[in-house]
Protein backbone atom coordinates (compact mmCIF):
# COMPACT_ATOMS: atom_id res chain seq x y z
CA UNK A 1 0.00 0.00 0.00
CA UNK A 2 1.13 3.54 -0.57
CA UNK A 3 0.16 6.89 0.72
CA UNK A 4 -0.51 9.08 -2.25
CA UNK A 5 2.41 11.36 -2.98
CA UNK A 6 1.69 15.05 -3.31
CA UNK A 7 1.99 16.91 -6.56
CA UNK A 8 5.61 17.37 -7.66
CA UNK A 9 5.42 21.16 -7.57
CA UNK A 10 6.70 22.26 -4.19
CA UNK A 11 7.11 25.66 -2.66
CA UNK A 12 10.38 27.03 -1.41
CA UNK A 13 9.12 26.07 2.04
CA UNK A 14 9.70 22.37 1.43
CA UNK A 15 13.34 22.81 0.58
CA UNK A 16 14.11 25.14 3.45
CA UNK A 17 12.24 23.07 6.05
CA UNK A 18 14.01 19.90 5.03
CA UNK A 19 17.34 21.71 4.87
CA UNK A 20 16.97 23.14 8.35
CA UNK A 21 16.38 19.63 9.62
CA UNK A 22 19.27 18.20 7.63
CA UNK A 23 21.70 20.86 8.87
CA UNK A 24 20.94 20.68 12.54
CA UNK A 25 23.75 18.29 13.42
CA UNK A 26 26.45 20.38 11.79
CA UNK A 27 29.04 21.82 14.13
CA UNK A 28 28.44 25.46 15.08
CA UNK A 29 31.43 27.71 15.86
CA UNK A 30 30.14 28.29 19.39
CA UNK A 31 30.55 24.60 20.12
CA UNK A 32 34.31 25.03 19.96
CA UNK A 33 34.25 27.62 22.73
CA UNK A 34 34.60 25.12 25.63
CA UNK A 35 37.73 23.72 24.05
CA UNK A 36 39.24 27.12 23.40
CA UNK A 37 38.58 28.06 27.02
CA UNK A 38 39.98 24.75 28.29
CA UNK A 39 43.20 25.24 26.35
CA UNK A 40 43.33 28.89 27.44
CA UNK A 41 43.03 27.90 31.10
CA UNK A 42 46.20 25.81 30.79
CA UNK A 43 48.22 28.89 29.89
CA UNK A 44 46.43 31.49 31.99
CA UNK A 45 45.99 29.53 35.23
CA UNK A 46 48.96 27.16 35.43
CA UNK A 47 48.53 26.92 39.22
CA UNK A 48 45.05 25.45 38.94
CA UNK A 49 45.71 22.50 36.67
CA UNK A 50 45.06 19.85 39.33
CA UNK A 51 41.65 21.36 40.03
CA UNK A 52 41.22 21.82 36.28
CA UNK A 53 41.76 18.11 35.64
CA UNK A 54 39.13 17.28 38.23
CA UNK A 55 36.71 19.72 36.64
CA UNK A 56 37.28 18.11 33.24
CA UNK A 57 36.76 14.58 34.56
CA UNK A 58 33.63 15.65 36.44
CA UNK A 59 32.36 17.32 33.28
CA UNK A 60 32.56 13.93 31.57
CA UNK A 61 30.57 12.50 34.48
CA UNK A 62 28.02 15.29 34.06
CA UNK A 63 27.81 14.62 30.32
CA UNK A 64 27.03 10.97 31.02
CA UNK A 65 24.32 11.96 33.50
CA UNK A 66 22.83 14.37 30.98
CA UNK A 67 22.44 11.55 28.46
CA UNK A 68 20.11 9.66 30.79
CA UNK A 69 18.45 12.59 32.57
CA UNK A 70 18.36 15.27 29.90
CA UNK A 71 17.87 13.18 26.79
CA UNK A 72 16.21 9.95 27.86
CA UNK A 73 14.38 11.53 30.81
CA UNK A 74 15.49 8.85 33.29
CA UNK A 75 15.61 10.55 36.67
CA UNK A 76 18.41 8.88 38.62
CA UNK A 77 19.81 9.43 42.05
CA UNK A 78 22.38 6.68 41.69
CA UNK A 79 24.64 7.63 38.85
CA UNK A 80 27.65 7.69 41.17
CA UNK A 81 27.32 3.89 41.32
CA UNK A 82 28.88 3.68 37.87
CA UNK A 83 31.33 6.51 38.44
CA UNK A 84 32.50 4.78 41.62
CA UNK A 85 32.78 1.38 39.99
CA UNK A 86 34.94 2.91 37.30
CA UNK A 87 37.11 4.60 39.91
CA UNK A 88 37.58 1.39 41.90
CA UNK A 89 38.26 -0.66 38.78
CA UNK A 90 41.01 1.66 37.58
CA UNK A 91 42.31 2.06 41.14
CA UNK A 92 42.38 -1.66 41.81
CA UNK A 93 44.23 -2.37 38.57
CA UNK A 94 46.78 0.36 39.28
CA UNK A 95 47.34 -1.02 42.78
CA UNK A 96 47.89 -4.52 41.36
CA UNK A 97 50.47 -3.86 38.71
CA UNK A 98 48.27 -2.78 35.79
CA UNK A 99 49.10 0.91 35.87
CA UNK A 100 48.61 1.82 32.21
CA UNK A 101 46.01 4.60 32.40
CA UNK A 102 44.28 3.85 29.11
CA UNK A 103 43.88 0.20 30.09
CA UNK A 104 42.32 1.43 33.32
CA UNK A 105 39.81 3.54 31.40
CA UNK A 106 38.81 0.70 29.11
CA UNK A 107 38.42 -1.73 32.01
CA UNK A 108 36.41 0.87 33.95
CA UNK A 109 34.11 1.40 30.97
CA UNK A 110 33.55 -2.35 30.67
CA UNK A 111 32.84 -2.92 34.38
CA UNK A 112 30.62 0.13 34.79
CA UNK A 113 28.84 -0.57 31.50
CA UNK A 114 28.11 -4.11 32.62
CA UNK A 115 26.80 -2.81 35.94
CA UNK A 116 24.58 -0.38 34.01
CA UNK A 117 23.28 -3.15 31.79
CA UNK A 118 22.50 -5.53 34.64
CA UNK A 119 20.88 -2.95 36.92
CA UNK A 120 19.09 -1.38 33.93
CA UNK A 121 17.50 -4.72 33.07
CA UNK A 122 15.67 -4.53 36.38
CA UNK A 123 15.14 -0.87 37.16
CA UNK A 124 14.22 0.46 33.71
CA UNK A 125 11.05 -1.63 33.79
CA UNK A 126 9.77 0.82 36.39
CA UNK A 127 8.93 4.50 36.19
CA UNK A 128 8.77 7.66 38.23
CA UNK A 129 9.42 7.45 41.94
CA UNK A 130 9.97 3.68 41.89
CA UNK A 131 12.70 4.12 39.33
CA UNK A 132 14.23 6.94 41.35
CA UNK A 133 14.26 4.81 44.51
CA UNK A 134 15.78 1.84 42.70
CA UNK A 135 18.64 3.90 41.26
CA UNK A 136 19.28 5.13 44.77
CA UNK A 137 19.18 1.60 46.17
CA UNK A 138 21.72 0.34 43.62
CA UNK A 139 24.08 3.13 44.65
CA UNK A 140 23.65 2.54 48.39
CA UNK A 141 24.13 -1.21 48.02
CA UNK A 142 27.32 -0.78 46.03
CA UNK A 143 28.72 1.68 48.53
CA UNK A 144 27.94 -0.69 51.38
CA UNK A 145 29.52 -3.57 49.46
CA UNK A 146 32.65 -1.48 48.92
CA UNK A 147 32.67 -0.65 52.61
CA UNK A 148 32.64 -4.35 53.54
CA UNK A 149 35.00 -5.66 50.87
CA UNK A 150 38.03 -4.13 52.52
CA UNK A 151 40.45 -6.59 50.87
CA UNK A 152 39.59 -5.12 47.46
CA UNK A 153 38.59 -1.55 48.21
CA UNK A 154 40.43 -0.74 51.41
CA UNK A 155 37.07 0.08 53.00
CA UNK A 156 36.90 3.36 54.86
CA UNK A 157 40.68 3.84 54.56
CA UNK A 158 40.39 4.08 50.80
CA UNK A 159 42.30 2.17 48.17
CA UNK A 160 46.02 2.01 48.96
CA UNK A 161 49.08 1.77 46.80
CA UNK A 162 47.97 2.92 43.35
CA UNK A 163 50.86 3.20 40.92
CA UNK A 164 49.78 4.81 37.68
CA UNK A 165 52.20 4.48 34.77
CA UNK A 166 52.85 7.27 32.28
CA UNK A 167 50.05 7.90 29.77
CA UNK A 168 50.73 5.84 26.63
CA UNK A 169 54.02 4.88 28.26
CA UNK A 170 55.43 8.35 27.75
CA UNK A 171 53.65 11.17 29.60
CA UNK A 172 54.45 10.86 33.30
CA UNK A 173 51.93 12.32 35.77
CA UNK A 174 53.59 15.34 37.40
CA UNK A 175 52.99 17.26 40.60
CA UNK A 176 51.67 20.34 38.79
CA UNK A 177 48.95 18.45 36.96
CA UNK A 178 50.22 19.18 33.46
CA UNK A 179 49.79 15.62 32.24
CA UNK A 180 46.61 15.10 34.24
CA UNK A 181 45.08 18.16 32.63
CA UNK A 182 45.84 17.23 29.03
CA UNK A 183 44.95 13.61 29.63
CA UNK A 184 41.56 14.53 31.12
CA UNK A 185 40.96 17.04 28.34
CA UNK A 186 41.67 14.47 25.66
CA UNK A 187 39.37 11.88 27.24
CA UNK A 188 36.62 14.46 27.73
CA UNK A 189 36.97 15.47 24.09
CA UNK A 190 36.51 11.89 22.92
CA UNK A 191 33.54 11.50 25.26
CA UNK A 192 32.02 14.68 23.85
CA UNK A 193 32.50 13.56 20.23
CA UNK A 194 30.77 10.30 21.10
CA UNK A 195 27.92 11.89 23.07
CA UNK A 196 27.35 14.49 20.37
CA UNK A 197 27.19 11.82 17.67
CA UNK A 198 24.73 9.87 19.79
CA UNK A 199 22.51 12.83 20.54
CA UNK A 200 22.12 13.85 16.90
CA UNK A 201 21.66 10.30 15.63
CA UNK A 202 18.27 8.79 14.90
CA UNK A 203 18.72 6.85 18.15
CA UNK A 204 19.30 10.08 20.04
CA UNK A 205 16.22 11.68 18.54
CA UNK A 206 14.14 8.69 19.54
CA UNK A 207 15.39 9.12 23.12
CA UNK A 208 14.13 12.68 23.02
CA UNK A 209 10.84 11.28 21.79
CA UNK A 210 10.71 8.94 24.78
CA UNK A 211 11.38 11.84 27.13
CA UNK A 212 8.76 14.03 25.45
CA UNK A 213 6.00 11.43 25.25
CA UNK A 214 6.61 7.78 26.02
CA UNK A 215 2.96 6.87 25.34
CA UNK A 216 3.29 8.01 21.76
CA UNK A 217 6.64 6.29 21.32
CA UNK A 218 5.01 2.97 22.22
CA UNK A 219 2.25 3.75 19.74
CA UNK A 220 4.67 4.38 16.87
CA UNK A 221 6.29 1.02 17.47
CA UNK A 222 9.41 2.03 19.39
CA UNK A 223 10.99 -0.71 21.52
CA UNK A 224 11.19 1.75 24.41
CA UNK A 225 12.75 -0.55 26.99
CA UNK A 226 15.66 -1.63 24.80
CA UNK A 227 16.37 1.97 23.73
CA UNK A 228 16.51 3.03 27.37
CA UNK A 229 18.67 0.05 28.28
CA UNK A 230 21.17 0.89 25.55
CA UNK A 231 21.53 4.53 26.59
CA UNK A 232 21.68 3.58 30.26
CA UNK A 233 24.51 1.14 29.56
CA UNK A 234 26.40 3.67 27.45
CA UNK A 235 25.95 6.37 30.06
CA UNK A 236 27.11 4.03 32.83
CA UNK A 237 30.24 3.16 30.87
CA UNK A 238 30.93 6.85 30.31
CA UNK A 239 30.45 7.59 34.01
CA UNK A 240 32.86 4.73 34.71
CA UNK A 241 35.49 6.34 32.50
CA UNK A 242 35.01 9.62 34.35
CA UNK A 243 35.51 7.84 37.68
CA UNK A 244 38.62 6.13 36.37
CA UNK A 245 39.95 9.51 35.22
CA UNK A 246 39.56 10.94 38.70
CA UNK A 247 41.18 7.88 40.26
CA UNK A 248 44.16 7.98 37.93
CA UNK A 249 44.75 11.70 38.09
CA UNK A 250 44.37 12.01 41.86
CA UNK A 251 45.78 8.51 42.60
CA UNK A 252 43.15 8.19 45.25
CA UNK A 253 39.88 6.29 45.57
CA UNK A 254 37.67 6.52 48.64
CA UNK A 255 34.13 5.42 49.47
CA UNK A 256 32.62 8.81 48.62
CA UNK A 257 32.92 8.05 44.88
CA UNK A 258 29.97 5.67 45.35
CA UNK A 259 27.82 8.02 47.41
CA UNK A 260 24.24 9.10 46.82
CA UNK A 261 25.53 12.52 47.82
CA UNK A 262 27.72 12.63 44.73
CA UNK A 263 24.83 11.32 42.59
CA UNK A 264 22.79 14.28 43.74
CA UNK A 265 25.62 16.75 43.34
CA UNK A 266 26.17 15.80 39.70
CA UNK A 267 22.47 16.39 39.03
CA UNK A 268 22.69 19.78 40.72
CA UNK A 269 25.67 20.63 38.52
CA UNK A 270 23.97 19.79 35.23
CA UNK A 271 20.72 21.44 36.30
CA UNK A 272 22.76 24.60 36.98
CA UNK A 273 24.13 24.44 33.45
CA UNK A 274 20.91 23.24 31.79
CA UNK A 275 19.83 19.66 31.15
CA UNK A 276 19.27 18.06 27.77
CA UNK A 277 21.56 20.54 26.06
CA UNK A 278 24.78 18.58 25.75
CA UNK A 279 26.67 21.62 27.06
CA UNK A 280 24.91 21.82 30.40
CA UNK A 281 27.73 19.86 32.02
CA UNK A 282 30.35 22.09 30.39
CA UNK A 283 28.81 25.12 32.08
CA UNK A 284 27.35 23.69 35.27
CA UNK A 285 30.27 21.55 36.43
CA UNK A 286 32.94 24.28 36.21
CA UNK A 287 30.53 26.81 37.67
CA UNK A 288 29.74 24.59 40.64
CA UNK A 289 33.28 23.42 41.28
CA UNK A 290 34.83 26.86 40.93
CA UNK A 291 32.11 28.36 43.12
CA UNK A 292 32.75 25.60 45.66
CA UNK A 293 36.48 26.30 45.56
CA UNK A 294 36.00 30.07 45.92
CA UNK A 295 33.16 30.03 48.46
CA UNK A 296 34.96 27.52 50.66
CA UNK A 297 37.98 29.83 50.78
CA UNK A 298 35.98 32.97 51.44
CA UNK A 299 33.47 31.40 53.81
CA UNK A 300 34.75 28.02 55.05
CA UNK A 301 31.82 27.49 57.41
CA UNK A 302 28.79 28.44 55.35
CA UNK A 303 30.05 27.92 51.79
CA UNK A 304 27.40 25.31 51.07
CA UNK A 305 24.72 27.89 51.84
CA UNK A 306 26.00 30.04 48.96
CA UNK A 307 25.93 27.07 46.61
CA UNK A 308 22.35 26.42 47.71
CA UNK A 309 21.39 30.05 47.15
CA UNK A 310 22.89 29.91 43.67
CA UNK A 311 20.80 26.83 42.90
CA UNK A 312 17.61 28.37 44.27
CA UNK A 313 18.14 31.43 42.08
CA UNK A 314 18.77 29.33 39.00
CA UNK A 315 15.73 27.08 39.37
CA UNK A 316 13.51 30.05 40.29
CA UNK A 317 14.53 32.39 37.53
CA UNK A 318 16.17 30.24 34.88
CA UNK A 319 14.42 26.94 34.49
CA UNK A 320 16.72 25.88 31.65
CA UNK A 321 19.81 26.59 33.75
CA UNK A 322 22.48 29.08 32.76
CA UNK A 323 22.30 27.98 29.12
CA UNK A 324 18.53 28.38 29.15
CA UNK A 325 18.97 31.88 30.54
CA UNK A 326 21.44 32.78 27.80
CA UNK A 327 19.07 31.37 25.19
CA UNK A 328 16.18 33.44 26.52
CA UNK A 329 18.31 36.61 26.57
CA UNK A 330 19.50 36.05 23.00
CA UNK A 331 15.94 35.48 21.86
CA UNK A 332 14.84 38.70 23.53
CA UNK A 333 17.68 40.63 21.91
CA UNK A 334 16.76 39.29 18.48
CA UNK A 335 13.09 39.98 19.11
CA UNK A 336 13.64 43.61 20.05
CA UNK A 337 15.58 44.34 16.92
CA UNK B 1 -11.41 -17.29 8.68
CA UNK B 2 -9.89 -14.53 10.72
CA UNK B 3 -7.66 -13.78 7.72
CA UNK B 4 -10.61 -12.14 5.99
CA UNK B 5 -10.55 -9.30 8.47
CA UNK B 6 -8.02 -6.49 8.69
CA UNK B 7 -8.67 -6.55 12.41
CA UNK B 8 -10.66 -9.01 14.46
CA UNK B 9 -11.39 -9.57 18.12
CA UNK B 10 -12.86 -12.76 19.49
CA UNK B 11 -14.49 -12.83 22.92
CA UNK B 12 -12.44 -9.87 24.06
CA UNK B 13 -12.89 -9.14 27.76
CA UNK B 14 -11.35 -6.66 30.13
CA UNK B 15 -12.45 -5.82 33.61
CA UNK B 16 -11.09 -3.55 36.31
CA UNK B 17 -12.41 -5.21 39.44
CA UNK B 18 -16.17 -5.26 39.09
CA UNK B 19 -16.18 -2.86 36.15
CA UNK B 20 -16.36 -4.54 32.73
CA UNK B 21 -14.94 -2.18 30.12
CA UNK B 22 -15.07 -4.91 27.50
CA UNK B 23 -17.31 -7.92 27.82
CA UNK B 24 -16.93 -10.59 25.19
CA UNK B 25 -16.51 -8.31 22.19
CA UNK B 26 -16.61 -10.11 18.83
CA UNK B 27 -15.68 -7.53 16.29
CA UNK B 28 -14.44 -7.58 12.71
CA UNK B 29 -13.01 -4.70 10.71
CA UNK B 30 -13.03 -5.42 6.97
CA UNK B 31 -10.06 -4.57 4.75
CA UNK B 32 -10.35 -1.00 3.55
CA UNK B 33 -13.30 -0.45 5.88
CA UNK B 34 -14.76 2.90 6.89
CA UNK B 35 -16.18 1.82 10.19
CA UNK B 36 -17.29 3.90 13.16
CA UNK B 37 -17.48 2.83 16.77
CA UNK B 38 -19.95 4.93 18.71
CA UNK B 39 -21.51 4.81 22.13
CA UNK B 40 -22.25 6.96 25.16
CA UNK B 41 -19.54 8.19 27.52
CA UNK B 42 -17.95 5.37 29.46
CA UNK B 43 -19.09 2.74 26.95
CA UNK B 44 -15.52 1.45 26.71
CA UNK B 45 -14.61 2.83 23.28
CA UNK B 46 -11.15 4.08 24.19
CA UNK B 47 -10.52 0.95 26.28
CA UNK B 48 -11.26 -1.05 23.14
CA UNK B 49 -8.64 0.94 21.23
CA UNK B 50 -6.16 0.43 24.06
CA UNK B 51 -6.82 -3.31 24.09
CA UNK B 52 -6.44 -3.64 20.34
CA UNK B 53 -3.28 -1.54 20.18
CA UNK B 54 -1.70 -3.35 23.12
CA UNK B 55 -1.66 -0.51 25.65
CA UNK B 56 -4.01 -2.61 27.81
CA UNK B 57 -3.80 -6.33 28.38
CA UNK B 58 -7.11 -8.17 27.93
CA UNK B 59 -8.49 -10.37 30.72
CA UNK B 60 -9.42 -12.93 28.07
CA UNK B 61 -10.16 -13.21 24.36
CA UNK B 62 -8.01 -12.93 21.27
CA UNK B 63 -6.98 -10.20 18.84
CA UNK B 64 -5.96 -10.76 15.22
CA UNK B 65 -4.40 -8.37 12.73
CA UNK B 66 -4.82 -9.67 9.17
CA UNK B 67 -5.24 -13.14 10.55
CA UNK B 68 -2.18 -13.07 12.82
CA UNK B 69 -2.80 -13.59 16.50
CA UNK B 70 -1.29 -10.56 18.26
CA UNK B 71 -2.95 -11.03 21.65
CA UNK B 72 0.38 -11.43 23.42
CA UNK B 73 2.37 -9.13 21.14
CA UNK B 74 3.87 -5.86 22.33
CA UNK B 75 2.62 -2.54 21.00
CA UNK B 76 5.73 -2.29 18.83
CA UNK B 77 5.10 -5.70 17.27
CA UNK B 78 1.51 -4.76 16.47
CA UNK B 79 2.71 -1.59 14.78
CA UNK B 80 5.01 -3.73 12.65
CA UNK B 81 1.96 -5.79 11.69
CA UNK B 82 0.41 -2.63 10.25
CA UNK B 83 -1.61 -1.21 13.14
CA UNK B 84 -1.56 2.48 14.00
CA UNK B 85 -3.67 4.64 16.25
CA UNK B 86 -4.29 8.23 17.19
CA UNK B 87 -5.30 9.49 20.61
CA UNK B 88 -8.41 11.17 21.91
CA UNK B 89 -6.23 13.65 23.77
CA UNK B 90 -3.17 14.63 21.75
CA UNK B 91 -0.11 12.53 22.49
CA UNK B 92 2.53 14.48 20.64
CA UNK B 93 6.14 15.49 21.17
CA UNK B 94 5.19 18.99 22.16
CA UNK B 95 8.65 20.49 22.35
CA UNK B 96 9.69 19.12 18.96
CA UNK B 97 8.84 20.56 15.57
CA UNK B 98 5.92 19.29 13.53
CA UNK B 99 8.30 17.83 10.96
CA UNK B 100 10.29 16.01 13.61
CA UNK B 101 7.14 14.58 15.20
CA UNK B 102 6.29 12.85 11.96
CA UNK B 103 9.89 11.99 11.11
CA UNK B 104 10.23 10.04 14.36
CA UNK B 105 7.38 7.78 13.25
CA UNK B 106 8.68 7.40 9.70
CA UNK B 107 12.21 6.60 10.92
CA UNK B 108 10.81 4.01 13.29
CA UNK B 109 8.85 2.34 10.49
CA UNK B 110 11.89 2.38 8.18
CA UNK B 111 13.85 0.61 10.91
CA UNK B 112 16.56 3.28 11.13
CA UNK B 113 15.54 4.79 14.48
CA UNK B 114 17.92 2.59 16.45
CA UNK B 115 21.01 3.81 14.56
CA UNK B 116 23.45 5.31 17.04
CA UNK B 117 25.92 6.90 14.67
CA UNK B 118 24.43 8.45 11.56
CA UNK B 119 22.91 11.91 12.12
CA UNK B 120 19.11 11.97 11.93
CA UNK B 121 19.47 14.92 9.55
CA UNK B 122 21.12 12.67 6.98
CA UNK B 123 18.07 10.43 6.80
CA UNK B 124 16.81 12.25 3.72
CA UNK B 125 14.27 9.59 2.81
CA UNK B 126 12.58 9.75 6.21
CA UNK B 127 12.49 13.55 6.31
CA UNK B 128 11.18 13.84 2.74
CA UNK B 129 8.46 11.32 3.40
CA UNK B 130 7.43 13.07 6.60
CA UNK B 131 7.31 16.41 4.81
CA UNK B 132 5.20 14.92 2.02
CA UNK B 133 2.68 13.82 4.64
CA UNK B 134 2.54 17.33 6.06
CA UNK B 135 1.84 18.63 2.55
CA UNK B 136 -0.86 16.03 2.08
CA UNK B 137 -2.55 17.16 5.31
CA UNK B 138 -2.06 20.85 4.57
CA UNK B 139 0.19 21.63 7.54
CA UNK B 140 3.53 21.87 5.71
CA UNK B 141 3.74 25.61 6.41
CA UNK B 142 4.06 24.77 10.12
CA UNK B 143 6.79 22.16 9.59
CA UNK B 144 9.40 23.98 11.66
CA UNK B 145 7.20 25.18 14.49
CA UNK B 146 7.16 23.34 17.80
CA UNK B 147 3.90 21.44 18.13
CA UNK B 148 2.93 23.22 21.34
CA UNK B 149 2.70 26.52 19.44
CA UNK B 150 0.07 25.20 17.03
CA UNK B 151 -3.66 25.77 17.36
CA UNK B 152 -5.41 22.70 18.74
CA UNK B 153 -7.17 21.91 15.48
CA UNK B 154 -3.86 21.78 13.66
CA UNK B 155 -2.34 19.63 16.40
CA UNK B 156 -5.12 17.13 15.68
CA UNK B 157 -3.84 16.95 12.11
CA UNK B 158 -0.29 16.32 13.36
CA UNK B 159 -1.77 13.53 15.48
CA UNK B 160 -3.08 11.91 12.29
CA UNK B 161 0.13 12.63 10.35
CA UNK B 162 2.23 10.80 12.96
CA UNK B 163 0.02 7.72 12.61
CA UNK B 164 0.16 7.91 8.81
CA UNK B 165 3.96 7.98 9.02
CA UNK B 166 3.69 4.32 10.00
CA UNK B 167 1.98 3.47 6.68
CA UNK B 168 -0.69 1.54 8.53
CA UNK B 169 -3.05 -1.02 7.03
CA UNK B 170 -5.33 -0.66 10.04
CA UNK B 171 -5.82 2.80 11.50
CA UNK B 172 -7.71 3.50 14.71
CA UNK B 173 -8.78 7.13 15.01
CA UNK B 174 -9.83 7.89 18.57
CA UNK B 175 -12.17 10.88 18.36
CA UNK B 176 -10.21 12.71 15.67
CA UNK B 177 -12.38 15.81 16.02
CA UNK B 178 -12.37 15.97 19.83
CA UNK B 179 -11.63 19.45 21.07
CA UNK B 180 -11.63 20.94 17.59
CA UNK B 181 -13.66 24.14 17.13
CA UNK B 182 -16.79 23.25 15.13
CA UNK B 183 -15.71 25.43 12.22
CA UNK B 184 -12.59 23.31 11.71
CA UNK B 185 -14.22 19.88 11.89
CA UNK B 186 -14.63 20.03 8.12
CA UNK B 187 -10.85 20.02 7.62
CA UNK B 188 -10.51 16.87 9.71
CA UNK B 189 -13.31 15.17 7.76
CA UNK B 190 -11.68 16.16 4.46
CA UNK B 191 -8.36 14.70 5.56
CA UNK B 192 -9.95 11.42 6.64
CA UNK B 193 -12.00 11.21 3.46
CA UNK B 194 -8.86 11.51 1.36
CA UNK B 195 -6.99 8.72 3.15
CA UNK B 196 -5.90 5.87 0.87
CA UNK B 197 -8.78 3.48 0.27
CA UNK B 198 -6.80 0.38 1.27
CA UNK B 199 -6.37 1.51 4.88
CA UNK B 200 -8.97 -0.12 7.11
CA UNK B 201 -10.31 2.72 9.26
CA UNK B 202 -11.98 2.47 12.62
CA UNK B 203 -13.23 5.84 13.82
CA UNK B 204 -14.28 6.31 17.42
CA UNK B 205 -16.37 9.43 17.54
CA UNK B 206 -19.02 11.45 19.34
CA UNK B 207 -19.61 13.90 16.53
CA UNK B 208 -22.55 12.36 14.65
CA UNK B 209 -22.07 14.61 11.62
CA UNK B 210 -18.59 13.17 11.18
CA UNK B 211 -19.74 9.60 11.78
CA UNK B 212 -22.55 9.71 9.25
CA UNK B 213 -20.41 11.41 6.62
CA UNK B 214 -17.50 9.01 6.87
CA UNK B 215 -18.75 5.64 8.07
CA UNK B 216 -20.19 2.97 5.86
CA UNK B 217 -20.66 0.71 8.84
CA UNK B 218 -21.33 1.52 12.49
CA UNK B 219 -20.95 -0.47 15.68
CA UNK B 220 -22.65 0.77 18.84
CA UNK B 221 -20.92 -0.05 22.11
CA UNK B 222 -22.78 0.21 25.42
CA UNK B 223 -21.31 -0.71 28.79
CA UNK B 224 -18.45 -2.63 27.27
CA UNK B 225 -20.62 -4.77 24.98
CA UNK B 226 -21.72 -4.47 21.38
CA UNK B 227 -25.36 -3.38 21.28
CA UNK B 228 -25.82 -3.45 17.54
CA UNK B 229 -23.87 -3.24 14.31
CA UNK B 230 -25.09 -2.22 10.89
CA UNK B 231 -25.23 0.30 8.05
CA UNK B 232 -25.66 3.96 9.02
CA UNK B 233 -29.34 4.03 7.98
CA UNK B 234 -30.09 0.98 10.10
CA UNK B 235 -28.31 2.45 13.10
CA UNK B 236 -30.06 5.80 12.72
CA UNK B 237 -33.42 4.05 12.67
CA UNK B 238 -32.71 1.62 15.49
CA UNK B 239 -34.89 2.38 18.51
CA UNK B 240 -32.38 0.82 20.95
CA UNK B 241 -29.68 3.22 19.76
CA UNK B 242 -32.02 6.18 20.22
CA UNK B 243 -32.81 5.02 23.69
CA UNK B 244 -29.15 4.87 24.61
CA UNK B 245 -28.40 8.28 23.17
CA UNK B 246 -31.47 9.95 24.59
CA UNK B 247 -30.75 8.46 27.99
CA UNK B 248 -34.08 6.66 28.25
CA UNK B 249 -32.54 3.34 29.06
CA UNK B 250 -33.95 1.84 32.24
CA UNK B 251 -31.98 -0.54 34.35
CA UNK B 252 -34.60 -3.24 34.64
Amino acid sequence: MTISRPEPSRGAGAKSAIEVFARRHRLRPMELLPWVIAIGVYFVFPDYLALGAQVLATTLFGLSADLVLGYAGIVTLGHAAFYGMGAYTAGYLAAHGVGAPVVGLVAAAAVAGLAGLLSGLVILRTQGLTLLMLTLVVCVMLQEAANKLTSITGGTDGLQGMEVSPVLGYFRFDLYGNTAYWYALAVLFLGWVFARTLVYSSFGRSLTGIRENVTRMHAIGTPVFSRLLIVYTISAAMAGVAGALIAETTQLVALNVLSVDLSGTILVMIILGGVGRLYGAFVGVPLYMIAQDRFSTIDPVYWYFWIGLLLVLIVSFARGGVLGLIDALLRRLRGSR
Amino acid sequence: MSGDWALQTVGLCKSFGALDVASSIDFGLARGARHALIGPNGAGKTSFVNLVSGALEPSSGRIFIEGNDVTSSSQAQRVKRGLARTFQINQLFRGLTVLENVTLAVAERQGVAGDLLRPAGKRGAAIEEAYALLEQLGIADEALRPVRELAYGRQRLVEIAVALGLKPRVLLLDEPAAGVPSGETGTIIDVIERLPADIALLIIEHDMELVFRLARRITVLVQGAILVEGEPVEIAADPRVREVYLGERTHA
